[in-house]
């Protein structure tokens, strides 16, 4: 079993790339906080107004907003949300109401007043709160205290606790362009857009950023998050600003885009999920939300219409690939029933802390790995960039990114080009993810044991799959390795190619690999998506988890190979 | 958004075909104009003479054989190459192109890749894959993204006649629109917008199916119902292969569906019409081709979308019975006797 686990990680820790953290764009960001939030709100009141140029539309919005935010706060109340939510909304309403007595001049001031008031609420509840103290705090509790739980249930002595065997090196490999991000990160600013699979990414993504050196991003966190205290501490302490996805009314997504932009501009390092929300059907992301994206070209181009040097944005993919993911099981039955039945369903989390905790010591105790992979640079519109963030056309050939923003030799703003230019990068970040997507056996087995069964069923759609009883479903052993030895054939190819990539414990005697996948897909759900019976067959405990698990392989044509 | 910073700067068009060389004349209206021409004699001929195969050049008109002088000129280059040469053309321009450029295409055919060791003719199926539009050809050779195409209703020689027309600039860019819009605007000529670019690009290339098809039934003899019949039949059929190819139905009943498809089929001048008209009077393909001085696109049309509809199952009657008469000896009279007795019921089922 030795030969297939993860080679050791040999690279040295990477050494801080800025060593002060009062140097660090995050901590400028904190400490002008309140300064922050002023410049995001008049930005954000700007911009409103520009697409709301007459009063009427804007009052009508602004009566969508109340409406909306009492309606969400009679129905879907987090524990993240502020005390004073309904006082503060039945005000607003009340204001909005006495608007009809005024005079027209002065209903538009009252009217500009409630924006500002709504605008300064929503940029203070999403700008996040950066502290020097405690994010050396919260960085070492996850060093230390995850360190020693590895050790320490790795080993099984006592004394063990305090010895450095594994490292959380060891647990989750970091591979892919390292270096170059840490370039880009000093000649420029860098949005890392991660695929999102599990809670336990934010947390993730905080540690990998840190151990490559990197200064603290400011990162949009979903909301729900804080609602669990143990992941809100660390999220705070980590820079990360709030996403409100039960918000979607035009001042709230104007002003997170400006707080986006703006720190964007600042030059803070920046990082959000694309894909919005965590992947239901475990598919990797296919279409991404645009709203924050587009937040990284209008940035771009004030950065050239700025004075002085202008700096560059990077854009970073990064897939990260786990054997489970401790959610798969409501996820996917979620995604199942809206697919199925096509109706909305309210987001949850069904975990509090104590959940949460004894999902990490899972985690932990257990010898399955992580892999993050850190994709190249590319700049706004999705060109590649080489390590001095020149931008590449496909030859190779040095551009100026400058030029997508040109129009009739000049620097120009156009909303529509930028919408469009949103679309295009979102559509090159997606093929990024699937390159440097990392398979691992376990995404294998389960891909392929999904798919064998689908054949065998032909006439059956995926529902009708799904409800076929367990007991029923049964795949010989030796036409199963022959199938794994012919896709995994193809995969080697795939990566040459270079459309794909794998980790290492893919390769090798293809029974060990096998079972290596068998033994870690799903490894801490209650009902396994693959085991062997007795006979050496291989069956399922859950076929729709086992869904979940194959759909990480969807999207490459892989299925003619079955 | 004004012009008036670069309205100095001249607009460059590639290919001085027909099609090229009238364009040209219009964008001369407005604005001086850098015209390619592949052959170095054509170039001295337009520059000397001042006339391009039979068309007279405007004043504004200057003609290069350099196309890096192109790119480094203008900042807006109207392609307008046969399909054919299309991405080889691209190849020698991209080097000397910067994200800046504004390209807007009049090319109406698929430009097509097979895997090595296939030839187009031996391929038995295609998939978008490897048929790719003029637009795409031009995001994959180039960094350009700002792409306009110019589809319609536009028979060089009434355009040259300044008689009334119109054409729809598409792309996904208002910009692109805009500009294009100013240049080709003038009192004879309508331009409308669109901002499916690929559902224009596929309606402007498969109407020279049905226009070969038009010209075969003239060149049987029969009249103006056989022709209401093709035509609307024939835009059905375009429907389903756009669809599969990814345009949207609107585009096809715009200027550059219906619109075109009108016009060619009514009109004897257009090359695909003619190679029908010829085919029906019992020419040889070869024959025909011998003596037309360009190429009419609608042959290789015939070819893809026929391995195109076999491999998305679509039905497309008309090309399948065109790619038989075309490329496998099938008289034209056989092709339409299987038409008239194929059972068909639903008018309409796409909308």
């Amino acid at each position: 079993m030795d030969i297939l686990e993860e080679k050791k990680n040999k690279n040295k820790p990477y050494k801080p790339i800025l060593e002060d953290i009062p140097d660090w764009p995050v901590y400028q960001l904190s400490k002008n906080r309140n300064e922050f939030i002023n410049e995001v709100t008049q930005h954000a009141i700007v911009r409103i107004q520009a697409l709301r140029p007459q009063r009427k539309q804007l009052i009508d919005d602004l009566e969508a907003t109340v409406y909306r935010e009492q309606n969400r706060i009679k129905r879907n109340r987090w524990r993240a949300d502020p005390k004073d939510d309904s006082k503060f909304w039945s005000g607003i309403k009340n204001e909005l109401v006495e608007l009809g007595n005024k005079s027209q001049e002065e209903a538009d001031k009252a009217a500009s007043k409630i924006l500002e008031k709504i605008v300064h609420r929503y940029a203070s509840e999403i700008a996040g709160n950066f502290k020097q103290t405690s994010y050396k705090f919260a960085r070492s509790i996850i060093k230390f205290g995850f360190l020693r739980l590895l050790n320490g249930t790795r080993i099984k002595k006592f004394g063990a606790f305090f010895r450095n065997r594994y490292t959380l090196r060891d647990k989750i490999q970091i591979v892919g362009k390292v270096k170059m991000i840490r370039q880009l990160a000093r000649q420029g600013t860098v949005v890392m857009v991660p695929t999102h699979f599990s809670n336990l990414d934010s947390i993730l993504i905080g540690w990998v950023i840190h151990s490559m050196g990197l200064p603290a991003f400011i990162y949009g966190a979903g909301l729900n998050l804080f609602n669990i205290k143990i992941i809100a501490y660390f999220m705070n302490s980590l820079g990360a600003y709030k996403v409100d996805r039960r918000k979607k009314n035009l001042p709230y997504l104007e002003t997170l885009k400006m707080y986006s932009n703006l720190a964007i501009q600042k030059g803070a390092h920046s990082l959000f999920f694309p894909g919005g929300t965590r992947s239901r059907s475990g598919n990797i992301e296919k279409q991404l939300k645009l709203g924050l994206l587009s937040t990284a070209i209008e940035a771009q181009r004030s950065l050239y219409m700025a004075e002085g040097v202008p700096k560059k944005v990077f854009i970073v993919p990064v897939t990260l690939n786990y054997h489970c993911v401790l959610e798969a099981p409501e996820m996917i039955e979620d995604y199942l029933h809206v697919k199925g039945q096509d109706r909305y369903f309210p987001e949850q989390d069904r975990y509090g802390s104590f959940g949460m905790i004894k999902f990490l010591f899972k985690f932990f105790t257990n010898p399955s790995s992580i892999s993050v992979s850190i994709g190249p640079g590319l700049d706004v519109m999705g060109n590649y960039v080489d390590e001095k963030g020149n931008s590449l056309d496909a030859t190779g050939r040095i551009i100026d990114t400058r030029d997508y923003f040109i129009s009739n030799g000049d620097l120009s703003i156009d909303r529509q080009r930028e919408d469009e230019y949103t679309r295009m990068l979102s559509q090159r970040i997606v093929i990024e993810y699937h390159k440097i997507n990392r398979v691992f056996a376990s995404h294998l087995v389960a891909f392929i044991a999904f798919q064998m069964w689908q054949k065998k069923y032909p006439k059956l759609d995926l529902f009708s799959l799904l409800r076929l009883p367990e007991e029923e479903l049964e795949l010989d052993y030796q036409e199963f390795k022959l199938v794994f030895k012919r896709v995994r054939k193809v995969i080697y190819k795939m990566k040459e190619e270079g459309k794909i990539n794998f980790a290492t414990h893919l390769k090798g005697k293809s029974d060990l690999a096998i079972q290596w996948g068998i033994d870690n897909v799903g490894v801490f759900h209650l009902n396994r998506p693959l085991v062997k019976n007795k006979k050496g067959n291989i069956i399922t405990k859950d076929l729709s988890l086992l869904y979940y698990y194959q759909n990480r392989m969807v999207g490459y044509d892989l299925e003619q190979f079955i | 958004m004004t012009l008036s910073s670069s309205s100095d700067k001249p607009v460059g068009v590639i290919g001085a075909g027909n099609f090229g060389t009238v364009i040209a004349n219009i964008l001369a209206i407005n604005r001086p104009v850098l015209l390619y021409a592949r052959n170095q004699h054509t170039v001295k001929h337009i520059n000397q003479k001042r006339e391009n195969r039979k068309h007279e050049i405007h004043s504004n008109i200057t003609a290069t054989h350099d196309l890096a002088q192109v790119a480094r000129e203008c900042d807006v280059i109207f392609p307008m190459v046969p399909s054919e040469h299309f991405r080889a053309m691209m190849k020698v321009l991209a080097i000397h192109l910067q994200p800046y450029h504004i390209l807007i295409h009049g090319t109406k055919g698929f430009d097509v890749t097979v895997p090595s060791g296939e030839s187009i003719n031996s391929i038995a199926k295609l998939d978008r894959h490897m048929v790719k539009t003029m637009s795409e050809v031009i995001r994959e050779e180039s960094v350009v993204v700002r792409i306009g195409c110019l589809a319609g209703p536009n028979l060089s020689k009434e355009l040259a006649q300044r008689q009334p027309a119109a054409t729809v600039i598409a792309s996904h860019f208002d910009e692109v629109i805009l500009i294009g819009k100013r240049l080709l605007r003038n009192d004879r000529f309508q331009v409308y917008e669109n901002r499916d670019i690929v559902g224009v690009e596929i309606a402007g290339v498969l109407k020279n199916i049905i226009a070969i098809a038009a010209g075969a039934l003239s060149g049987l003899g029969y009249g103006e119902n056989a022709k209401g019949l093709l035509v609307s039949r024939g835009a059905v059929e375009m429907i389903y292969l756009g669809r599969a190819l990814g345009g949207d139905v609107k585009a096809f009943l715009g200027v550059a569906g219906i619109g075109d498809l009108v016009t060619t089929c009514n009109s004897p001048l257009s090359r695909n019409f003619t190679v029908g008209y010829r085919l029906a009077k019992g020419e040889k393909l070869q024959h025909i081709l011998n003596d037309m001085s360009e190429i009419a696109e609608g042959i290789n049309t015939v070819r893809i979308a026929k391995k195109c509809a076999d491999h998305y199952k679509v039905r497309a009657l008309i090309t399948d019975r065109l790619y038989k008469v075309l490329f496998e000896g099938m008289t034209v009279e056989s092709a339409l006797e299987f038409l008239m007795r194929f059972p068909l019921s639903a008018d309409i089922d796409f909308i």
